[in-house]
């Protein structure tokens, strides 16, 4: 910068500058012309613009957001209705289980009892035929018997006791034994 | 002449301009700075802010940043309702930062170091306040000199008081930032030109010029950070004054 000149004359050379009243008249000028400039470029140009900027950032930022909130939403309501369906499908998977085995178990059943049936019959004629045989063999049994105490008595004592005698002897045998 | 710490603040015409009046305009030293200022700020502010990206580089980032900033300061000294006064806060804030800054190169002239620009710019807060405070609150801008809740044989004294408080205001607001900047600028000058002259001594002197030459990289630490506060000051205290025009009521 330029040194000190001597325009300013005596009365300037020796006071401090910053109280030198010579030189208020440009300082003001100056100043109301910068600052006015600047006062000007910043409302009109720079501020608008930064306010903008910002503006357009913080909508941004917003309608982000939003979005996000909305996609998320989304999802919720979708993992809420894919539960509900599994949940569902469950129920309807453990009823139709219960129902076949309630099928199955009366199948069981009915079957059960078909071969119950079956088994009782067989039962009673196997019964019968058993108590026919025993019957038989009981009547045959007698008629053994009665031939060979017959036969007995005879060799022991040389004669056949009659049949009534013999038929006595037997079925008092019978009963005693 | 090199050492005179106040050689710095003087006025020097580059251009005459003229006399109007018995007051002589010129185009000096000052107001290439007050040029270079405005210059400065508008490159710092409109070209970085011309990309208008939606995520911004380091530069724009900055920019935003001296927005919110003076935004926010405003917003909560003043309300929503001071937000009217952004662009004149703003622009003090940028022009008194960007003359503090541009003063703390080598050679450079402080265009803050004279009172005239700082009571210009004082003065020019407080007629904003006078005049916007009438002319939203006609007469009852005058409360803001009646506190509420005063027993009334205090009254008198009061009034006194904040009228005499209010009519300092210019006052204190250009004094501080003038003195500020000035009585660092010559401290630094004073401490630099101890280096010099004490290595004029020879070897003992430029061993203990050592300690004055710490000094000033201390000093040049701090005058930045004075730089910037006495600008956030200034802001701070105008953004104060324009909520009184805003709301006059204690």
């Amino acid at each position: 910068m330029a040194t000190t000149t001597p325009e300013h004359g005596a009365e300037a050379a020796g006071s401090f500058p910053p109280f030198d009243p010579s030189t208020f008249g440009s300082q003001l000028l100056w100043l109301a012309i910068t600052f006015g400039v600047l006062y000007w470029l910043m409302s009109k140009v720079a501020l608008p613009r930064l306010s903008d900027i910002l503006e357009v950032r913080r909508d941004r930022i917003m309608s982000d957001l939003d979005e996000a909130q909305r996609l998320k939403d989304e999802s919720e309501e979708a993992i809420a209705s894919y539960e509900q369906a599994l949940a569902e499908a469950r129920k309807k998977a453990h009823d139709i289980a219960l129902v076949a085995r309630d099928k199955a178990q009366a199948d069981v059943d009915a079957e059960q009892a078909k071969v119950d049936t079956a088994l009782g019959v067989k039962m009673a004629e196997a019964e019968a035929s058993i108590a026919e045989t025993r019957k038989q063999a009981m009547s045959e049994v007698s008629s053994i018997a009665e031939d060979t105490t017959s036969e007995l008595v005879n060799a022991l004592i040389g004669t056949k006791p009659t049949k009534a005698a013999l038929k006595k002897a037997v079925s008092a045998a019978e009963e005693a034994a | 002449m090199a050492n005179d710490p106040i050689h710095q603040f003087q006025i020097s015409k580059l251009a005459p301009l003229g006399e109007v009046g018995g007051v002589e305009f010129a185009l000096t030293n000052s107001a290439v700075f007050m040029i270079a200022t405005v210059a400065a700020v508008a490159g710092f502010l409109i070209v970085g802010s011309s990309s208008r990206s939606l995520v911004p580089g380091r530069w724009q980032s900055m920019t935003e940043m001296a927005y919110e900033f003076v935004a926010k300061t405003l917003r909560d000294a003043a309300g929503s309702e001071g937000m009217r006064f952004f662009p004149l806060v703003f622009s003090l804030f940028v022009f008194v930062l960007f003359a503090n800054l541009l003063g703390m190169f080598p050679y450079f002239f402080t265009v803050t170091s004279h009172i005239i620009v700082t009571f210009a710019l004082a003065m020019l807060v407080i007629l904003t306040v006078i005049a916007y405070g009438f002319m939203r609150n006609g007469i009852g801008f005058l409360k803001l000199f009646v506190p509420s809740g005063i027993p009334g044989i205090l009254m008198p004294l009061v009034i006194a008081i904040e009228v005499i408080s209010f009519l300092s205001r210019p006052i204190s607001l250009s004094v501080r930032l003038f003195a500020n900047m000035l009585a660092g600028h010559i401290t630094l000058k004073v401490f630099a030109g101890f280096v010099t002259s004490l290595t004029a001594f020879g070897a003992v002197g430029v061993v203990g010029s050592v300690l004055p030459l710490l000094m000033t990289v201390a000093l040049t630490g701090l005058e930045f950070l004075v730089a910037f506060l006495q600008a956030y000051v200034f802001t701070v205290l105008t953004c104060m004054y324009l909520n009184d025009a805003v709301h006059p009521g204690h």
